[in-house]
C-alpha cells in the first residue's frame, strides 16, 4: 500500500500528463483541419487528373503509347512505397499501415523493396529486415508539390529503369474524423480502370470513351510531360490524405489518454481520501482511548 | 447548345459550368473549343482561357498545364490558373520583383529552386500583362463553384 505521500505525488503526475495529452490533442485539432482543407483543395485537381489518365491509357493501343503504361509481361520486382508518420504518439496510425503492408507484400510472389515516406515506417521496415531503398523522412508539416514530387520521380526512374516492374504505394485515406483506412494503389505501370484486382478506387473515375485522342503538340511529347507528372500528383494527394489521417488518428488517440487519465486521477484520488480518513479515524480512536483509560483512572 | 467547362488548378477548381465556346492557349496556338469537338489533348502555353457564354466572356490567366477535351466536356489541368478579375496586381508585382531578386543573386542553373524561382517568374509577368490587358474589359457572368 502506498503511503499518502506517495498517493499526492501520484496524482499530481497524472493530472500533469492529462494536461499534456489535452494540449497536444488540441495542437493535433488545428493541424487536422489545415490538412483537411490541404487534401479537399487538392482532391478535385488529383480526380480530373486520374480521370484523364484513365481515359489515356483506355486508348486504343495503349501498350504502345508509353512506358509508363505499359504492362511487364515477366515481372521481376516490385517497388513499394510506404507512407507513414515521422512521429508516434498517434494511436494505431503507424502501425496499421505497417500491418497493411505485411498483409499484401508478406507472401508476395515477387521480391518487393521499400521507399520509406516518414521514420516511423522507415524504423518499423528495417526492424522487419525488409529492403528500404529510399527514406524520404522530416517532410514539412504543410508540404508543397515540389516537396513531394521526388518522390514520384524516383518511383516513375526505378520503373524507367527496369529495376522495378510494379509500383505499389500504400498509405492511409482520410475518411472522416473518426475512421482512416490504410490503402492500396497501383501507380505503375498504369491501370486501365480503377477498384479492379487489387487495386482501390481513388476518385470517380468513369470508363473513358473509346475514340482516339488527338494530340499537340505531338503523343509521345504530351504523354511524357504529363504522365509522370500525374503519378507525383498521385502521390502528393496520398502524402496529404496521409497526413490528414495522422492528425486525425493522433487527436483521438490523444483525447482517448486525457479521458483515461482524469479517470485514473478520480480513481487515486478517491483512495487517496479513503487513507486520509483512516488515518484521521485511526488518530481519534487513538484520542478517544487515550481519554477513556485517563478517564478510568 | 453548350459545352460543360472545368477549370481546375492544384490548389483548387477555378470555373466550372455550361458554356458555348472555349479558347483555350495550346502548344500549337490558340484553340477555340466548341460543343461536339473532337477529343484532343493538348499541352497549355502560358496565357488566357476565355470562356464565353450568351456573349459574355470570361478570362482566366494560365500558366501551362493540360487540357482534355471531349466532345461534351473541356477539362483544364492548370499549373496555376485564375480569374483575371480576381488577379491581385499588386502583389504580383511583388512576386515578381522578389523572382527578380533572388535569379539575380545567381543560383545554379537547373536547380530546382532555379527552376522554381523562373516560373515564378514567369507566372508573375503573365498575371500583370493579362490583368493590364484584359482586366474591365468585359462583363463577367458568376457560376463559381461555392468555395
Amino acid at each position: 500500500m502506498a503511503s499518502a505521500r506517495e498517493m499526492r505525488l501520484r496524482i499530481r503526475s497524472v493530472k500533469n500528463i492529462s494536461q499534456v495529452t489535452r494540449a497536444l490533442e488540441a495542437v493535433s485539432a488545428a493541424k487536422v483541419r489545415k490538412a483537411v482543407q490541404a487534401v479537399t483543395a487538392t482532391r478535385a485537381y488529383a480526380t480530373k487528373a486520374w480521370q484523364v489518365l484513365t481515359h489515356v491509357a483506355a486508348q486504343p493501343g495503349r501498350e504502345s503509347l508509353h512506358p509508363l503504361l505499359m504492362a511487364r509481361p515477366n515481372p521481376k520486382s516490385a517497388l513499394v512505397i510506404v507512407l507513414t508518420g515521422d512521429r508516434g504518439l498517434a494511436g494505431a496510425y503507424n502501425t496499421n499501415v505497417i500491418r497493411y503492408v505485411s498483409q499484401k507484400f508478406e507472401r508476395y510472389r515477387l521480391p518487393v523493396r521499400y521507399i520509406a515516406v516518414g521514420r516511423k515506417g522507415r524504423d518499423l521496415l528495417i526492424r522487419r529486415r525488409k529492403q528500404v531503398i529510399a527514406d524520404f523522412s522530416n517532410l514539412p508539416a504543410a508540404p508543397s508539390f515540389s516537396d513531394v514530387s521526388a518522390i514520384g520521380r524516383l518511383a516513375v526512374d526505378e520503373f524507367l529503369k527496369g529495376q522495378a516492374d510494379e509500383v505499389y504505394l500504400i498509405y492511409t485515406d482520410f475518411i472522416n474524423m473518426a475512421r482512416q483506412v490504410a490503402t492500396m494503389k497501383k501507380l505503375l505501370p498504369l491501370e486501365v480502370k480503377g477498384g479492379e484486382g487489387l487495386v482501390e478506387d481513388f476518385g470517380a473515375a468513369k470508363n473513358g470513351p473509346a475514340a482516339a485522342y488527338e494530340y499537340e503538340p505531338d503523343q509521345r511529347e504530351i504523354l511524357d510531360v504529363i504522365i509522370p507528372k500525374f503519378t507525383a500528383l498521385q502521390v502528393y494527394q496520398a502524402v496529404l490524405e496521409s497526413l490528414a489521417s495522422e492528425h486525425a488518428a493522433r487527436m483521438v488517440a490523444m483525447h482517448a489518454a486525457t479521458d483515461n487519465a482524469k479517470e485514473l486521477a478520480g480513481a487515486y484520488q478517491l483512495q487517496y481520501n479513503k487513507m486520509r480518513q483512516q488515518t484521521i479515524t485511526n488518530d481519534i480512536l487513538d484520542i478517544v482511548g487515550g481519554a477513556e483509560a485517563l478517564a478510568a483512572k | 447548345m453548350t459545352i460543360r467547362c472545368e477549370i481546375v488548378s492544384q490548389d483548387r477548381t477555378v470555373f466550372q459550368g455550361d458554356v458555348d465556346v472555349v479558347v483555350l492557349p495550346g502548344a500549337d496556338g490558340e484553340m477555340g473549343i466548341l460543343p461536339h469537338h473532337a477529343p484532343v489533348l493538348t499541352t497549355l502555353k502560358y496565357g488566357v482561357i476565355k470562356v464565353r457564354r450568351g456573349g459574355k466572356e470570361e478570362l482566366f490567366a494560365v500558366s501551362g498545364g493540360v487540357a482534355e477535351v471531349q466532345p461534351q466536356i473541356v477539362t483544364v489541368l492548370a499549373d496555376a490558373a485564375e480569374n483575371v478579375e480576381e488577379i491581385d496586381v499588386a502583389r504580383a508585382e511583388a512576386a515578381r520583383k522578389h523572382a527578380q531578386e533572388i535569379l539575380a543573386k545567381g543560383l545554379p542553373v537547373d536547380s530546382d529552386a532555379y527552376l522554381a524561382m523562373e516560373a515564378a517568374l514567369r507566372r508573375s509577368n503573365l498575371r500583370i500583362e493579362v490583368a493590364r490587358r484584359y482586366r474591365k474589359s468585359t462583363t463577367p457572368f458568376t457560376e463559381h463553384p461555392e468555395q
